[in-house]
């Protein structure tokens, strides 16, 4: 938070200015590389760096979300790519904390990680391998912008699942109760966690899709919660 | 049946977010449940008749009239003149509302309304009483409309306007035009049924030609100087089938149009002109049995938006497109939403359940050419006065391929999603 998108200072000043959470949002590329040691196992970085269970990720900055041919991604992060997602510093933050809530049917099996100060260091070391490594940390792609992860506070706000089933009447036009996935995503069973993030990314407009911006945008937090209450248990 | 208090202290404003018990009212068909009759079962009055029946849990009896017993929907129906959908994939039939929500379908004609015994007629001679009645019947022609056409010319120059027999017409007529003939359109005035409408028909009239007939001509004769997505379509229309299709807006007699049926012309500012296919589609007013009921004003029926009452009776809920309530355009995705507002309101009055504050949402799709889909839409809340839109999007020009053909499966996921949501 508070990080000004229009800083132009040099990188000596800014340094020497810097408090101690600012370095934390950008992060320290050498601790990164030990970081990265985690995900080394499914994905690769660098010269000569190739898919393997993961895409590789030379270019990550700047590039559209499920961007690499002759790479299967999940259909989510798919259509996300459609949609015009292009993957940037707070993107990737979002989705490295917690993979499923950013895509629920992502492919990637990891948990996410919760340390803010270790993403910033991983993402200043893979942004290493991006385009313009050099403007590091002015770069727009590499700062880090407002803090989007859901306040525990929202997370912990109970739903009516009975107000969600009234609410989700508008949902249900075009999300299927079948949990068909075909065009639209289903959305019946979802984790209410996971359902409270996704629905904070749109109104947030973090996840880009325009229908959803619009309908998380006018949803109160605890209309939210009301519908991951339903939502949750919903059943065909 | 709990209801968190906590819910509704959020940063909404309190009247909004609100919800309300009511008391039942007594109810006139004195034995018995409480009596629902919904006329139509279209778009807006099968919701309704399924949510009434769903929610009430048995607790109210839901009788639904409508003549036809395959219900085709008109959204979709251009993709079907297209060639994108066969006919049968866009009928839907009343079997589920019947066996699985109960409710009593009645294929029949509603003829008379009287408010003061609440009770409804049909063709058929029977008479209906009811404690709420929803009226979704949707539109007709507005007479003397368009000069030298009337409903008995629907088989020389179709509107296609009501899906089904229409729509296979106008098909079977466009494929059967000779090499290098004209297709004409005469496009409707403001307010009418599904905006894009014709100008998605437009371009799945231009992809079939293009195919079929390279050499043909569209000619749209239209009353407005602007449509919806209009940047879109023309952006759409250039790029995909240039030089085919042209568009006569009022400034150049676009509004100053005759038909003559038997000699297949049209006359446009004067100048006649010979054509194969002539699409007329009319101005349009609220479904008869609005007039019949006598809750119209001018065309259409005045609702209230918080619940879709009709503002002259309120034993009476008008939805979809025969319903004047403000900003929302008329289309199958809106009167599906009110329908939703409308069941809430009728179950509140009849069983005492919860009154949420009214939402309603909307969007529409067309398709251009083959992937190449857009979408326009927008979320609404009631208002005293109207139901006023808040926010809302649209496609942007210049898009690429990828967003194109995402927004194209998109509007097939919808339909599948949206036409369960009304027939179950
Ligand atoms: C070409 C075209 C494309 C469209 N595309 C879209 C789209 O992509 N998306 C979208 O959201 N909307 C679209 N629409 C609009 C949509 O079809 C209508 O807005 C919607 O059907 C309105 O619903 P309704 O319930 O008001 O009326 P309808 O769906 O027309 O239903 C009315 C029903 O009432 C019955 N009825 C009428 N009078 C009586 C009576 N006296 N007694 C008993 N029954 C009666 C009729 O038989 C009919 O079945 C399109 C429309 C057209 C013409």
């Amino acid at each position: 938070m508070g990080w000004n998108r229009h800083i132009t200072l040099s990188l000596v000043a800014l340094f020497a200015t810097a408090s101690p959470s600012l370095s934390n949002e950008i992060g320290d590329a050498d601790k990164g590389a030990a970081v990265f040691k985690e995900c080394s196992s499914c994905h690769s970085v660098g010269q000569g760096a190739k898919n393997r269970v993961g895409p590789h990720l030379n270019g990550i900055f700047g590039r559209r979300a499920a961007g690499l041919d002759g790479f299967r991604y999940s259909n989510g992060l798919t259509r996300m790519g459609k949609d015009g997602l292009v993957w940037d510093f707070d993107l990737l933050d979002r989705y490295v904390e917690n993979p499923k809530a950013f895509a629920s049917d992502t492919r990637m099996a990891y948990k996410g990680l919760k340390d803010a100060g270790q993403r910033a260091d991983l993402l200043a070391y893979l942004r290493r391998y991006s385009d313009d490594p050099g403007n590091i940390p002015e770069a727009a792609p590499t700062m880090a912008g407002t803090d989007h992860s859901v306040d525990a506070a929202i997370l912990a706000i109970q739903g009516d699942p009975e107000y969600g089933e009234y609410l989700s009447s508008e949902c249900t036009s075009c999300h299927q109760l079948s949990g068909d996935n075909d065009g639209i995503p289903g959305i019946i069973g979802w984790p209410a966690e996971d359902f409270v993030v996704a629905m904070h990314a749109y109104k947030d407009k973090f996840r880009p899709h325009p229908v959803m911006q619009m309908m998380a945008g006018r949803l109160s937090n605890e209309e939210i919660a009301a519908l991951a209450a339903y939502f949750e248990v919903a059943g065909p | 049946m709990k209801l968190n208090r906590r819910l509704f202290m959020g940063g909404v404003a309190a009247g909004a977010a609100a919800a309300t018990l009511a008391t039942p009212a007594a109810h006139a068909s004195n034995q018995g449940k409480p009596k629902v009759v919904v006329i139509g079962g279209g778009a807006g009055g099968a919701t309704a008749a399924r949510y009434v029946a769903k929610d009430s849990k048995g607790e109210i009896d839901v009788t639904l009239i409508e003549p036809t017993r395959s219900y085709y929907t008109c959204f979709f129906s251009n993709l079907y003149i297209g060639g994108f959908r066969e006919l049968n994939s866009i009928a839907h039939s009343y079997g589920t509302l019947a066996s699985e929500y109960g409710v009593n379908v009645v294929h029949d004609w509603a003829v008379g309304i009287d408010r003061a015994a609440r009770t409804v007629t049909l063709a058929g001679g029977a008479t209906l009483s009811y404690d709420r009645l929803i009226l979704s019947p949707g539109i007709d022609f507005v007479e003397g409309a368009v000069d030298g056409w009337d409903v008995s010319h629907q088989n020389a120059m179709p509107h296609a306007y009501k899906a089904g027999s229409q729509s296979e017409l106008l098909k079977a007529q466009i494929e059967a035009m000779p090499e290098g003939g004209t297709f004409a359109m005469v496009a409707p005035p403001n307010p009418f049924r599904c905006p894009p409408g014709p100008y998605e028909r437009i371009s799945m009239v231009a992809h079939v030609l293009k195919a079929k007939n390279p050499t043909a001509k569209i000619i749209v004769a239209d009353p407005k100087d602007k449509f919806s997505k209009m940047a879109l379509f023309q952006e759409g229309w250039g790029l995909h089938y240039d030089g085919m299709i042209d568009w006569i807006g009022p400034d150049f007699g676009g509004g100053d149009v005759s038909v003559n049926p038997d000699a297949m012309t049209l006359t446009i500012d004067g100048e006649e002109t010979k054509v194969d296919v002539c699409n007329v589609i009319p101005a349009m007013k609220a479904g008869r049995i609005c007039e019949i009921a006598g809750i119209t004003d001018g065309n259409w029926a005045p609702v209230n938006p918080h619940t879709m009452q009709s503002r002259m009776d309120e034993n009476i809920h008008v939805l979809g497109d025969a319903s004047q309530q403000g900003d929302m355009p008329k289309s199958g995705f809106a009167a599906n939403s009110q329908a939703k507002v409308a069941a809430m309101a009728v179950r509140s009055a009849l069983t005492g359940s919860k009154l949420f504050p009214a939402k309603f949402t909307n969007t529409c799709w067309s398709l251009i050419d083959s992937d190449d889909g857009v979408k326009v839409g927008a979320s609404y809340e009631a208002t005293d006065e109207k139901i006023a839109k808040v926010d809302g999007f649209i496609s942007q020009t210049g898009e690429d391929a990828e967003l194109r053909k995402t927004t194209y499966e998109e509007s097939i996921g919808w339909y599948a999603g949206i036409t369960s949501d009304m027939f179950g």
